[in-house]
């Protein structure tokens, strides 16, 4: 009998804690800028264009083939009297979300960190109805950078806390 | 029929009986994942148990053949979804041994660190559903959920998933830990030995509980061993055998900790050397805690693309369920030949039929939680 008298106590003593749980849909916890949702492409405000050149470079990586990457020529190039200095510029950009395991591996590739991993609520409060819905493509992957919603966190393989305060350091200088 | 039936009745029984094909599984709640059991019973005694798995066979060591080392470290997050930290582990360890890469040192007290919270999360989830097996609806699943959440919160944080953290590389980890990583360990460590003591006075001295696993699905130590189990389920028999402590890996060699063993080798055994086993891991913390110094997290010159020299290696860590061993072979390149993973639930599943066979049909269910088995990590 103590033993189950000891567990009632207990089971009460728990009863009169302050409560953990929150109301989900109408209070978002604040997520940490690590979170990795599903991978969206970065738009560079300066020129208004992609960051992304269409290298191929996350594609080959990707370990679940999700990805599908199409390039072209610059058309707002140097040359051709524009203002970029990207002679080539993505055209075509498809991500399967439905494929997507989320592994982080194509923002480690990536050389103009034009791809990072979505951070905000908005990338895991996706439900469609069709499987198809979960094929994204260039205007939808881009439309969450181009509206400033994303708080961008590229992480750089191998970088400690204090080879990275002092490049903050160095960008704030 | 009828005169078999008669023939029968004249010459003992006043009627016959019959044994009961039942069947459990493999959609079924107490099994814990898609496993399938096939029970013989003879009234509410278990003659016979057929185990079937293999539902949740995605052939991540075959995809693991087709890829270079960096993506395997994905796929090995979900063999072992509860404490993917060791799976990663194991996987990062072998192509270490391959590649013959030196870890600093950073990045090996990290990697102990989340491995032995990992570790926490882990049993935490086993207390969880094991006391909804013996039959305490609710009440310890809901305080598992509370503190394995504290843990998951932590784990995001650091790694930035919740679940499949793909966080180890080869050669160390894949960024630094946030600069309140430190804090933030105590902080869950409060939690979780509170959520331990909660658990302590909730079942472990509990009659009833008591009654329902004392002295049920007992195995010995010379079978334990003879049927492959390791991990807990192993040392509840008695058997004193931890890989930390005997083959030291990373740093358990400079930190002072008891390995658990069990007497009798029953369910409550495996369970109370689980709740142990977690008190020793929050020793284990707190000692890395002090240990982790500022310093490189990855080797310096680290190639962009791995390529090991020919060879081959087995290496195996302990996990929360036991040995998770990978063995993988290498003809030089950047993926592995073959890498074939061991798992320590498969292993530890074998002793079902000797554990089963004699109870009743409701300890079956027990004994099963007690082995606590992720059934991806049997299936692969």
């Amino acid at each position: 009998m103590r033993g189950i008298a000891k567990s009632m106590a207990r089971t009460f003593a728990v009863f009169l804690r302050k409560p953990v749980t929150r109301d989900y849909p109408t209070y978002h916890k604040p997520i940490p800028e690590r979170d990795r949702a599903f991978p969206l492409l970065l738009w560079d405000e300066d020129i208004h264009e992609p960051f992304c050149t269409g290298c191929h470079a996350c594609e080959r990586a990707c370990p679940v083939e999700c990805m599908t990457v199409l390039m072209k020529d610059n058309p707002n190039h140097k040359n051709l009297d524009g203002t970029s200095s990207r002679r080539k510029i993505i055209d075509k950009f498809w991500i399967d979300y439905a494929r997507c395991m989320r592994c982080n591996i194509c923002v480690e590739v990536c050389n103009f960190d034009a791809i990072a991993m979505n951070n905000t609520w908005e990338g895991h409060e996706i439900s469609v109805y069709d499987r198809q819905d979960l094929v994204m493509d260039l205007p939808q992957l881009l439309s969450q950078s181009r509206t400033g919603n994303i708080n961008e966190w590229v992480p750089v393989l191998g970088q400690t806390n204090e080879t990275m305060s002092e490049t903050d350091a160095e960008v704030s200088n | 029929m009828v005169e078999v039936l008669s023939q029968t009745s004249d010459q003992s029984a006043e009627f016959e009986t019959q044994d009961l094909l039942l069947n459990v599984g493999p959609q079924h709640p107490s099994t814990h994942g898609v496993f399938r059991m096939v029970m013989t019973v003879d009234g509410e005694v278990v003659r016979d148990v057929i185990p079937y798995i293999g539902y949740l066979h995605r052939g991540a060591e075959k995809l693991c053949e087709t890829m270079d080392f960096r993506q395997g470290i994905g796929f090995m997050d979900r063999t072992e979804y509860l404490a993917a930290f060791n799976a990663e582990l194991s996987y990062v360890m072998a192509v270490e041994a391959l590649a013959d890469l030196e870890v600093p040192e950073r990045a090996q007290w990290i990697r102990m660190i989340l491995c032995e919270l990992n570790r926490l999360s882990s049993h935490f989830m086993f207390l969880g559903a094991f006391g909804v097996d013996t039959g305490v609806f609710g009440t310890p699943f809901i305080y598992a959920w509370r503190e394995r959440e504290a843990l998951i919160d932590l784990f995001e944080e650091v790694s930035g998933d919740r679940m499949m953290y793909a966080y180890f590389r080869p050669g160390g980890v894949a960024w630094d830990v946030p600069v309140n990583f430190v804090d933030r360990v105590r902080e869950v460590l409060i939690s979780a030995t509170q959520g331990i003591n909660d658990f302590d006075s909730l079942l472990s001295e509990n009659e009833i509980f008591l009654a329902r696993t004392q002295g049920v699905g007992s195995i010995s130590a010379t079978r334990a061993i003879a049927l492959g189990m390791s991990g807990p389920s192993l040392r509840a028999s008695g058997v004193d055998m931890d890989i930390r402590r005997d083959e030291p890996y990373l740093k358990y060699d400079q930190i002072d900790w008891d390995v658990i063993t069990g007497e009798h080798g029953d369910v409550f055994d495996r369970y109370y050397c689980r709740v142990l086993e977690m008190r020793e891991s929050i020793k284990i913390v707190k000692q890395c805690l002090e240990h982790l110094a500022p310093g490189p997290i990855l080797p310096e010159k680290l190639p962009r693309m791995l390529r090991t020299p020919p060879g081959e290696v087995y290496l195996r860590t302990e996990a929360p369920r036991g040995e998770y061993g990978v063995y993988m072979v290498s003809k030089g390149g950047n993926r592995p030949y073959r890498c074939k993973v061991r798992s320590s639930c498969l292993s530890n599943l074998q002793a079902l039929q000797e554990l089963t066979i004699g109870e009743y049909v409701a300890d079956a269910i027990v004994i099963l939680g007690s082995i606590d088995i992720v059934l991806s990590e049997v299936d692969r």
